[in-house]
């Protein structure tokens, strides 16, 4: 039997609910960078659920991009907390408050 | 040598601007071949440019250089030669030259020698420019270079406190009379379309109506130009109300005052006048009043000179007072006389100035005449050369100033103006008794200043005696140029400068000269016999105090100058600075800052306010991004 689009729309709101709870309340840095990767999922799986319902690959195709784009974005963002932990000997963002006045 | 016209004011002015490239510290002897060898080749070419010109057939050579038209107006950059030039350009050159000779004695010892003969050379430069020029912009432009100079030069001992203050006003001062020469050829822009001597003058003695119609205020156009002139010369020839200044620029190195304020630039507004002759002819009413300033200005002065005990105060008050003598010539109409009257006074008057500073430099720097007294034996040869300078500004004959004020008195006589010729007289006789006061003080009687400066006291350096027998030859012998009658060379060169046109008055009475003569030579003479009864004593100034002391009010008066400055003060400078103040404090400080500041403040306080949202907290931040995208949506949804 087919699985219903709205199953698939209603796990990927609870994973991007998920994600966006843990951005904004985990303090380690990696924790966030792991939310986000939750959020971004929960995008290509709706992308991938529509792409399947209506029958056009376009969708399945963007999901290549953004997993590229996730896949670049760790990189730099592991690379960026390396360099920080260098320097301050913590990735707690309540800490690294470079920017305040 | 005519085609080299335009070296005469470009050598000095080149002096001045060579002066700066000397180096960091050029040896003196280079500043003295250059800024002294500049106004001697000045005076060569002018020589020469003066005899070619006495020996040729044009009366008048006029030499354009540039010529710049703007629509209707055009004004040319170019030279007039003619008989007044010519006067003025010899007087001009020799006694400026012999002046930059005197400063190499006395400025020798000076730190700003290099200073002073760079601006002493621009003066020069400024000057020549305002004698030579063939239009009223180009005396402007003199004018204005004079002025500056003169500001430069008083105000030379900047380090001091009063020299500096002394200088801006009398640039200050002068503004006053600049502005209204600027409304004069405004005027004359408006009705001719040019400023040139030779095309203004033609056309008014051609078509005299041109200028006499009414044009402003109940004065005609004429009468309009002769005013706003007369004010612009009242600023630069130092007469009620604008004389202030020129007692208070003695602060200036004592050659400054001979050169500047004696012999040249002082007399540019008798200049001025003198060349707009045409026009003072055709406005009877402001002639009178320039009359009648000039007259008031002589005796004013004179009375104030009596009082003095500061030698050059003396002098200072002198020269305004005999800048009153040429105003009331002119006033006459006779400008002949005027510049007869401007070329003695310009022999005389730097010869006595040199001289006192002679003395000055003798007495190491004491100015104050009650400190001198028997100076005669120190220093002889100032002595000779100061008493042919007092001799010839008290009209003794056969002295140059006899001949000079006596043409004066003459015109003033032969219009029937009986009042100011009276007046005239009595500031002849007051002038010989200050004169001869301030001689018997410095150099009669015994030495009344310290024992130190007694031991000190030596004959100035050749530099600076050379000068002073020269000067006094002039002073001696210039006056002859003017012999009354029918051999006075002066009046006749000067004839056809003074363009009469059509319904000019004539004299009234014909009145001999030699009856006025007399009586003026027994006036002078007189008034020196009593200065000799008052101060020939080896008393010094006690006889003087004593008589002083009768009249405690005259006294008090006349050594504080009549409280001008003291009015001035409290009539516009205070007034001024109130408003300034009130300016700067309230419209500026309040008004325009307050502005500023209240702008400033808020966006200081709305700063204030925000910086609490920006925590540094990168959790803060995603949330504020998170809320913004969920804002978005709704916003897309409904």
């Amino acid at each position: 039997m087919e699985v219903p689009i709205q199953w698939y729309l209603l796990l990927a709101a609870a994973l991007f609910a998920i994600g966006a709870a843990g951005a904004l309340t985990r303090r380690n840095g990696i924790s966030i960078f792991l939310s986000i990767e939750l959020m971004l999922n929960a995008a290509n799986l709706t992308l991938v659920a529509y792409s399947r319902l209506l029958a056009v690959r376009t969708g399945q195709l963007v999901v290549f991009f953004v997993l590229a784009v996730a896949a670049a974005e760790a990189a730099v963002g592991l690379a960026l907390f390396i360099a920080v932990f260098r320097q301050r000997h913590t990735i707690d963002v309540n800490r690294i408050n470079l920017m305040r006045w | 040598m005519l085609d080299f016209l335009w070296l005469i004011p470009i050598l000095p002015l080149a002096g001045a601007a060579l002066n700066g490239c000397l180096g960091r510290k050029p040896p003196k002897a280079l500043v003295t071949l250059l800024n002294v060898g500049a106004p001697l080749l000045s005076l060569l070419v002018a020589l020469g440019c003066l005899w070619e010109y006495g020996h040729g057939t044009a009366q008048v050579i006029e030499k354009a250089y540039y010529a710049w038209t703007a629509g209707p107006l055009a004004i040319e950059a170019g030279f007039r030669l003619d008989q007044l030039s010519a006067v003025m350009l010899f007087v001009v050159t020799f006694v400026g030259f012999l002046i930059h000779v005197y400063s190499v004695g006395y400025m020798g010892h000076e730190e700003g020698y290099r200073r002073y003969f760079a601006y002493l050379n621009l003066f020069m430069a400024a000057m020549l420019l305002l004698v030579l020029g063939s239009n009223y912009l180009v005396m402007f432009v003199g004018w204005e270079g004079v002025g500056l100079c003169s500001y430069l030069l008083i105000g030379f001992y900047y380090d001091q406190d009063f020299p500096p203050y002394a200088g801006k006003k009398a640039f200050i001062v002068n503004r006053v009379g600049d502005f209204a020469f600027l409304l004069g050829m405004f005027a004359l822009i408006a009705k001719f379309g040019t400023l040139q001597y030779s095309t203004i003058f033609k056309q008014i003695q051609e078509q005299p109506g041109l200028v006499t119609g009414p044009y402003v205020g109940g004065f005609t156009l004429a009468g309009f130009v002769a005013l706003c002139f007369f004010v612009g010369a009242m600023g630069k020839s130092a007469q009620i109300p604008l004389y202030v200044w020129l007692p208070d620029a003695m602060a200036g190195p004592t050659p400054v005052s001979a050169l500047i304020h004696a012999a040249t630039m002082v007399t540019a507004g008798v200049y001025m006048v003198a060349r707009t002759n045409v026009i003072y002819q055709l406005a009877p009413g402001v002639s009178q009043f320039v009359a009648v300033i000039g007259a008031a200005t002589a005796l004013f002065a004179a009375t104030i000179g009596l009082a003095q005990t500061d030698i050059k105060k003396v002098l200072a008050y002198s020269t305004v007072s005999q800048l009153g003598y040429m105003f009331l010539a002119a006033g006459l109409g006779a400008y002949s006389a005027a510049i007869f009257h401007l070329g003695t006074h310009a022999f005389f008057k730097a010869l006595l100035f040199l001289g006192s500073g002679s003395v000055i430099h003798a007495m190491g720097g004491e100015q104050d005449m009650r400190q001198m007294g028997g100076l005669r034996k120190a220093l002889p040869q100032t002595f000779i050369t100061f008493v042919i300078g007092a001799l010839a500004i008290a009209g003794i004959f056969p002295f140059a100033g006899f001949f000079s004020k006596d043409e004066i008195l003459h015109a003033a006589a032969e219009h029937g103006q009986w009042p100011l010729y009276a007046v005239g007289l009595l500031t002849a006789a007051l002038t010989a008794f200050y004169m001869f006061r301030a001689v018997f003080l410095t150099f009669w009687g015994r030495f009344r200043g310290t024992p130190e400066q007694e031991h000190h006291l030596h004959e100035s350096p050749p530099s600076m005696t050379i000068p002073l027998w020269i000067l006094a030859v002039g002073a001696l012998g210039s006056g002859w140029l003017g012999w009354p009658g029918k051999h006075n060379w002066i009046a006749s060169f000067l004839d056809p400068v003074i363009l009469h046109p059509a319904g000019a008055q004539a004299a009234e009475h014909a009145i001999s000269p030699l009856l006025l003569g007399l009586l003026a030579l027994a006036v002078a003479a007189a008034a020196i016999w009593y200065a000799w009864k008052v101060y020939g004593d080896d008393l010094g100034t006690e006889q003087g105090e004593q008589w002083a002391a009768r009249f405690p009010w005259i006294h008090d008066l006349l050594v504080h100058k009549y409280y001008v400055d003291e009015i001035y003060d409290l009539m516009i400078v205070r007034p001024l600075a109130a408003l300034a103040d009130f300016f700067w404090k309230g419209i500026d400080g309040m008004v325009i800052d307050g502005a500023l500041h209240t702008g400033a403040a808020t966006a200081k306080v709305a700063g204030e306010v925000s910086r609490f949202s920006i925590t540094g907290n990168v959790r803060n931040y995603a949330l504020y991004f998170f809320l913004g995208v969920i804002l978005l949506f709704l916003w897309l949804i409904f």
